[in-house]
């Protein structure tokens, strides 16, 4: 399953509460205010970190660099754009979005 | 309930196709109308004869809790519903243990039968399904 | 693949349209078909043609129209959301359909992947 957080971890529980859904397979997207997830150095970074050890995390690009947070991603974490964002989509089985 | 829903209106045709549909419910009741109108998708979805099941998680398990009086604030308590949905062949009402506990919560404070997982158990459960439907 | 979008928040207010907008126009680029983009909750306003954002400010109305034109995309606006809303034929915008909650179950059977854009 591919999920997908669009919200701030430090505004809302929607990536938290995601990564202790994940099984094996699973992929997680950030975008939108999703992306301050994907940022090195805030208290979210370190649960972010641990769950890449198993997991594939996205971040949308363009949401990034709108937010001026391009040289603050956490190593690992990839960068894709909205076509990467269907490939993804279509990739897994199905999609979830965590709101 | 809202009545005009425009009825069913099947235009292709969806017979035979039997797929398992997650509806995850995460926020709390009448803060935001996310609630009430997920349960209005869950009554239309009904006639479709899919595989349904609720999930009610974080602040989401606040939905299903009783003594819902609403009047002060003049909104309709729609929480009586969720007893209705048994006689739509509606009974997979899932409750995360987690945010249950989290919030201070114990089984009989529920207003309709539920079962309680654990987080592991509801991750499970989503990586069966089919659709899922967020609100 | 066939996609099916549920969009959940309006438009400006949210990123959710204009996310959905761009996934959705990836998708048809790469040759996948929107099967319908269903507009639910506060998503109805995306369908109100009396909208008049600034000139200098992308027009998120008309381009839904305008890609579901050029692509044959179903835009469907929650008829039980719209009437709370007070979104009726008259200040519906071409292009979109007043329709029932139906319509988004159908998405999610007929469609490969339903994927839902909110708040």
């Amino acid at each position: 399953m591919l999920h997908t957080v669009n919200k701030s971890p430090t505004e809302r529980n929607a990536l938290e509460s995601c990564l202790k859904h994940l099984k094996k397979g699973c992929a997680v997207l950030l975008i939108e205010d999703g992306v301050y997830g994907a940022l090195k150095g805030t208290v979210s970074t370190r649960m972010v970190e641990q769950a890449l050890k198993n997991h594939p995390i996205y971040a949308l690009y363009p949401d990034i660099e709108a937010r001026g947070m391009q040289d603050r991603v956490i190593d690992g974490i990839k960068l894709v754009d909205y076509s990467g964002f269907v490939d993804l989509a279509v990739e897994h089985s199905s999609v979830q979005a965590w709101l | 309930m809202t009545e005009a829903t425009g009825g069913i209106e099947m235009e292709e045709d969806t017979s035979g196709k039997v797929k398992k549909f997650l509806y995850v419910n995460r926020k709390a009741p009448y803060g935001t109308i996310y609630a009430l109108e997920s349960l209005e998708v869950v009554l239309i979805a009904a006639a479709f004869d899919q595989d349904v099941s609720l999930a009610f998680i974080d602040d989401g398990v606040y939905q299903v809790v009783k003594g819902q009086h609403t009047k002060g604030i003049d909104v309709k308590n729609f929480s009586p519903t969720f007893r209705a949905l048994e006689g739509y062949d509606i009974e997979k009402l899932y409750v995360e243990k987690e945010s249950m506990e989290a919030r201070g919560l114990k089984e009989d404070d529920f207003i309709v039968p539920v079962k309680v997982v654990s987080a592991q158990e509801m991750a499970d459960l989503m990586e069966t399904q089919d659709v899922v439907l967020s609100f | 693949m066939k996609l099916g979008i549920l969009i959940n928040e309006g438009p400006y207010t949210h990123q959710a349209s204009d996310t959905a907008y761009l996934f959705a126009k990836a998708a048809v680029e790469k040759g996948h078909k929107i099967h319908r983009v269903f507009f639910y909750h506060d998503g109805v306003y995306n369908s109100n043609r009396l909208t008049e954002p600034p000139q200098d400010d992308r027009h998120i109305v008309n381009r839904w129209q305008k890609l579901a034109k050029d692509n044959q995309i179903d835009l469907v606006v929650c008829v039980a959301a719209a009437l709370r809303r007070g979104i009726k034929d008259e200040n519906l915008q071409e292009g979109f359909r007043i329709s029932g909650l139906g319509q988004l179950i159908e998405s999610g059977i007929q469609s490969d992947r339903l994927v839902t854009f909110g708040d």
